[in-house]
């Protein structure tokens, strides 16, 4: 048996290992594009920061990790799949075949469309080989402006602020990280972000980059104002890698389009993490979640179902992220902006930057977000994903948001009976 | 060590929050929190300041074993002058404040002066301010503490505050920790509030360290535990029955103080006992109390966690009364029930979750309503001064509305609130009160048991039970077994009980453990917390050190050998019934010899030789 | 035999010296902001519940992680953090479902409770037996593990 990963990301590190696992004898080859070992993108903040060297950021630390498990790692980029042959095609034209293959290609940043992105000193902020040239150019006291401020340009910001430079984040909607707080919470990080320094502009684009001496760069903003920067860093979005599947019949929308079984629309053929595009528990519908542990999940309910048939339903996962904004942790869960008919819970403190948004569906918890909080906040996927009713702590949760963990324990558990 | 060597001091005319050094010479000679915030006062206020002045102050003390794994090290004490005895006050209390506090780093805050209007001082670790509190003024102490955790958004926070009774000027009024905990006694509520101090927050996440021998401290501490486990007091009673384990043994011996103190048995005693406590009730089947839970670090865990039943007239119609609440303990089911002689369990419950909301002492709340009932009785209070409620003793009724009445200090409320001495002389009848140094006694009558008479009547802070609980020894046989009805050796007795409880205070710990705990099993576990020599010795040193210092400050405030005494009513009307039948308390037997062990002239005054001897100030 | 935490909040009585031997343990100091282990008071209903990490099978925190910083201690069973490893991106807070990983600000790290290396100090302090370390077959962890699955993802892997 031939299983081929493609991507060396957390996804198509988890899944080789878990094929392995799951079938001791067979020939598995691990294809990632990039020269480093496999390094998880969620590290390189910390990298940014010296929190850690380049080895903290690998997936995997032990010595022969790979080697040991008889796991190929293969550098190569794949340009196209024959899925008539069960054959892919790598970028130095050799072919591989296999009898089962995973796709986990990713994603990659979106290229906005303003005139001088290309110029240099513009970066992503999304490869190894992008962090270093971060390093080199975000000296203490430089000038360093930020396009985006969704997830990914938050938690460079973070290490920005860290390295002591000058930041100056331009972001298109109303708020920061609009696809992870609303009006209250996204905009409460950008006050926090102001009070360190950064001056930060919403409801604003970047109209052009200018290229002036000395490698500096002018950002002109379309609020009329212009910064001159010796870093830009674009982190405006992402999007899945699909482009070399265009021939292959293998069905995409926004990523690849996936069953309930991880299971494209070839048959053996799977996709997982960043570009695939699975089941969303919340809503049931197929969408790209592009975070951790759904990559992680993704990677074992492939497996799974490309070795042993498909035993192995895909439930569908919970959209969720945590970000740390110079020190101000916010995360969503679900569907945090509500639902139709739904309930909600909310807590404002403004003063100490505290917020917790608790979005139910009759008396069953449905989404959250919070900021700020740091302890238990785990416990609100629980809610979530276990569908549990709340009853009469629905209402004690409208009161006070915060005893979220203790409705928990006292519904879940059923060690605390009601009075 | 274990100190955290920072106090912070709270002008409230000022509005200023400053931090200083702890004076660890001071800490050295009086080890912390009681004894080391009294030197404080002695230092800074004039004993014959009136209480409730801007110029007095009042401080709010840890122990250096406060914070720490130490059975019950979570304790806290606030000293100031009293407005109900005019002597040094010192109230402990237990629950989570004092720990919070210590993990904000502080070892004691002095508040001074008074606010213009009222505030609230939050404390996040470093940081203290004094925060507007008008919308908690007029506010309930469950509403204060609801209100601050709702406001500062943190289920973490600890709360200390005063309800309306201390707004309202009642002379008895405690500070409320953590909903049901106080530092009960002698009006340091009132203080409080004089001040325009609502309430204190803390959040303290620093932690507690700087422990001098981490290993040695932790293996006596591991020893201390396991002492307490093992102890049938403090491993099985106390938990089972809570401090209410003692109201059938001392109504047996006859020590049970009944009616104002006309009798020394109460025949409802068992149904309102630590036993009775147990029963399921007729209409839910649940009995009054839910479990027992435990203050900070508490291995003992006696507090009661107590239910009313929802068809009890008290809260038929009050839902808000119909959860979990802090139940009964000894004192309160012996004030608020055998002195008033009410003997139904769920109104006493009920009075004292208001005493608890509203931050009024149930013992010297419910020692006034008994006063006042007999004076009603007599015929001296009528219909007319109470608005119609026949103030009769017995009343569950009666004894209801009166706390309602007290906690806000409305109509008849204002009388209750003055406290018993002053309710008796304002009705002319001072003899009727039952009161030490004007405060209230609590629940062991002296003729049954003698050493509390002397303990009673040379208390620092007025007629008070923890100042010398003696009751150990004459009737729980701890640490030895002497007769409660001879007052042979109970001079020495009530000296040695006096100085060990002054030391035990001063560290951060519960009185409670010495039902287990002699100093040999505290002075290693003080020893290895904190910089310098403390062993048992040491440690009976120190206390007494504490006590004479008490006493300085009550003597420089006016007060004389004269108010070293009992009412006539203990020391000339004998026992009715019970072992202590045709007793009086024989106080004159003890007093003299007392005066002579602590090394005071006959009438009562530190001589030159005992004020050097321990290094009092001038 | 591998053994686990077993709670029972029935006995509990809220006096904290399980979070305060936790914090001593592994922060050094006193001090129950730090505790891997949790007691929630329930003050209407008169109940003390600690609560701590399950250890659960699914460890849904070490899937989570994205550089292998939290592994499966083989002679305990447990799920340890390993700090030096841990870059501090607090996925695993969130994809715990117990809510029993916590992000360390001070220390920018996340804490779990690790069974102190199999000699769990939470249960030595305890006065009252509400939390005992007893074989896993025996501790009637049934209740979490029916909730571990209800969380699971998954069926049937």
């Amino acid at each position: 048996m031939i299983y081929l990963v493609v991507g060396s990301g957390p996804a198509g590190v988890v899944a080789a290992e878990r094929l392995r696992k799951l079938d001791p004898l067979a020939n598995i080859s691990l294809i990632g594009s990039e020269p480093e070992p496999p390094y998880s993108r969620m590290a390189i903040p910390y990298y940014l920061t010296d929190k850690i060297q380049e080895h903290g950021t690998y997936l995997r630390k032990t010595a022969m990790h790979f080697e040991k498990l008889n796991i190929q790692l293969v550098q190569q980029t794949v340009t196209s799949i024959d899925t008539e042959f069960n054959r892919l095609i790598t970028d130095d034209g050799e072919t591989r075949r296999y009898d089962k293959l995973l796709l986990a290609t990713g994603s990659r940043p979106v290229v906005p469309p303003v005139p001088g992105i290309d110029a240099p000193g513009v970066h992503n902020c999304w490869t190894l080989e992008d962090a270093r040239e971060i390093i080199k150019l975000a000296k203490p006291g430089a000038s360093v402006v930020l396009m985006g401020a969704g997830f990914i340009g938050c938690i460079v910001l973070e290490s920005l602020a860290l390295r002591d430079v000058r930041l100056t984040v331009v972001e298109m909607e109303n708020r920061m990280v609009p696809r992870m707080m609303n009006d209250i919470s996204g905009n409460m990080i950008k006050r926090w972000c102001e009070e360190k320094g950064v001056s930060v502009h919403t409801s604003t684009r970047a109209e052009s980059i200018e290229a002036l001496d000395a490698g500096k760069l002018r950002v002109n903003m379309s609020n009329g104002q212009s910064v001159d920067a010796d870093l830009v860093i674009s982190a405006t979005g992402v999007k899945p890698n699909i482009e070399y599947l265009a021939e292959s019949g293998v069905y995409t929308d926004q990523g690849i389009v996936v069953n309930d079984y991880l299971q494209t629309s070839n048959e053996d053929i799977y996709a997982a993490g960043d570009v695939c595009q699975g089941k969303d528990f919340n809503t049931g519908e197929y969408t790209v979640q592009a975070i951790q542990p759904t990559a992680v999940e993704h990677a074992r309910v492939a497996a799974a179902n490309m070795v042993r048939g498909h035993r192995t339903e895909h439930v569908g996962n919970l959209n969720m992220n945590v970000l740390d904004t110079i020190g101000l942790v916010s995360a969503s869960f679900g569907q945090w902006m509500g639902v139709p008919g739904g309930d909600s819970a909310e807590l404002v403190n403004e003063k100490e930057y505290k917020y917790l948004n608790l979005q139910f569906k009759d008396d069953v918890l449905v989404g959250g977000s919070s900021l700020g909080l740091t302890q238990h906040v785990g416990v609100i996927r629980g809610l979530i994903q276990s569908e549990t009713k709340l009853g009469s702590w629905k209402e004690r949760l409208q009161k006070d948001p915060l005893k979220v963990m203790e409705a928990y324990l006292a519904c879940s558990q059923s060690q605390v009976a009601t009075a | 060590m274990a100190w955290t060597r920072q106090i912070l001091r709270v002008n409230l005319t000022e509005g200023t929050c400053i931090a200083e050094p702890l004076n660890m010479d001071w800490a050295n000679q009086y080890l912390g929190q009681r004894g080391l915030a009294t030197r404080y006062l002695v230092e800074e206020v004039d004993p014959k300041v009136d209480a409730l002045a801007p110029e007095n102050k009042m401080i709010m003390a840890t122990g250096p074993l406060t914070g720490t794994m130490a059975s019950t090290g979570g304790r806290y004490s606030v000293i100031t002058k009293s407005p109900l005895t005019g002597a040094v006050a010192c109230s402990n209390s237990g629950g989570f404040f004092g720990a919070e506090l210590k993990n904000a780093g502080w070892d004691m805050i002095i508040f001074e002066g008074k606010a213009a209007s009222p505030m609230y001082l939050h404390i996040e670790n470093e940081s203290a301010t004094l925060v507007d509190a008008s919308d908690l003024w007029g506010k309930s102490c469950w509403e204060t503490d609801e209100l601050l955790h709702a406001k500062h958004q943190d289920p973490q926070i600890r709360v200390a505050c005063v309800g309306r009774s201390a707004e309202s000027g009642c002379l008895y009024s405690a500070i409320i920790n953590d909903l049901h905990r106080a530092a009960g006694r002698s009006g340091v509520g009132t203080v409080m509030a004089s001040k325009n101090l609502k309430a204190v927050s803390v959040r303290g996440t620093l932690g507690v360290g700087n422990i001098k021998d981490p290993a040695r401290f932790m293996k006596s501490v591991k020893a201390g535990k396991k002492v307490l486990a093992e102890n049938p007091v403090t491993g099985e009673g106390l938990p089972a029955l809570g401090t209410q384990v003692l109201m059938n043994v001392i109504n047996e011996v006859g020590a049970m103080p009944t009616r104002n103190m006309q009798e020394v048995q109460f025949e409802g005693a068992s149904k309102i006992s630590g036993e009775a406590m147990l029963e399921p009730r007729a209409s839910d089947g649940k009995p009054n109390l839910t479990r027992n839970g435990g203050c900070f670090a508490c291995t003992i865990a006696c507090g009661r966690i107590s239910t009313i039943d929802r068809e009890h007239f008290s809260v038929k119609d009050k839902p808000q009364y119909w959860g979990n609440s802090g139940g009964l303990e000894y004192e309160a089911a012996w004030a608020l029930g055998s002195d008033t002689g009410v003997d139904d369990l769920d109104a006493l419950t009920y009075v004292n979750f208001i005493c608890n909301e509203d931050g009024m002492d149930p013992i010297s709340f419910g020692a006034t309503v008994a006063a006042a009932m007999e004076l009603y009785e007599k015929g001296v209070i009528t219909t007319q001064h109470t608005g119609g409620m026949e103030l009769k003793f017995g009343s569950a009724e009666a004894l209801c509305w009166a706390v309602e009445q007290s906690a806000t200090g409305e109509g008849f409320g204002a009388d209750i609130n003055l406290g018993s001495r002053r309710l008796c002389e304002k009705y002319g009848r001072p003899e009727l009160s039952m009161t030490v140094k004007g405060q209230e006694f609590p629940a062991y009558d002296p003729r049954g048991i003698q050493g509390m008479g002397l303990t009673y009547a040379t208390s620092n802070r007025g007629a008070c039970h923890l100042r010398g609980y003696t009751v150990s020894s004459e009737i729980l046989g701890v640490p030895e077994k002497t007769d409660p009805l001879t007052t042979d050796g109970k001079a020495g007795l009530v000296k040695a009980f006096q100085d060990a409880t002054a030391a035990v205070d001063s560290a951060g710990l519960c009185i409670f453990t010495t039902f287990a705990w002699s100093l040999d099993d505290i002075s290693p576990q003080i020893d290895a917390a904190c910089d310098g020599d403390w062993s048992p010795e040491r440690l009976v040193e120190v206390g007494e050190r504490v006590w004479q210092l008490e006493r300085d400050f009550n003597m420089k405030a006016g007060m004389t050998g004269a108010d070293d005494t009992l009412p006539d009513r203990l020391l000339k009307d004998a026992a009715k019934t019970g072992p202590a039948s045709g007793k009086v308390c024989e106080l004159g037997n003890m007093l003299p010899e007392y005066y002579q062990l602590r090394g005071w002239s006959a009438d009562g005054n530190l001589t030159a030789e005992t004020r050097s001897k321990f290094g009092l100030p001038s | 035999m591998q053994k686990s935490l077993s709670i029972d909040p029935g006995k509990c009585t809220g006096c904290l010296q399980c979070e305060m031997a936790c914090s001593l343990e592994n922060e050094g100091v006193f001090n129950t902001a730090k505790s891997r282990i949790k007691v929630f008071t329930f003050h209407e209903e008169g109940k003390f519940v600690p609560y701590t990490c399950t250890q659960c099978d699914e460890a849904w925190c070490m899937h989570a992680c994205p550089v292998d910083a939290i592994v499966v201690n083989a002679a305990t069973g447990s799920k340890d953090v390993i700090s030096d490893l841990c870059v501090g991106c607090k996925v695993c807070t969130i994809a715990c479902p117990f809510g029993t990983v916590n992000y360390n600000a001070d220390s920018g790290k996340v804490v779990k409770c690790d069974l102190c290396g199999g000699d769990p100090q939470c249960v030595d302090a305890c006065p009252t037996d509400a939390i005992t370390y007893v074989d896993a077959n025996a501790t009637g962890l049934d209740k979490m593990r029916q909730w571990a699955e209800k969380t699971d993802n998954t069926v049937g892997s």
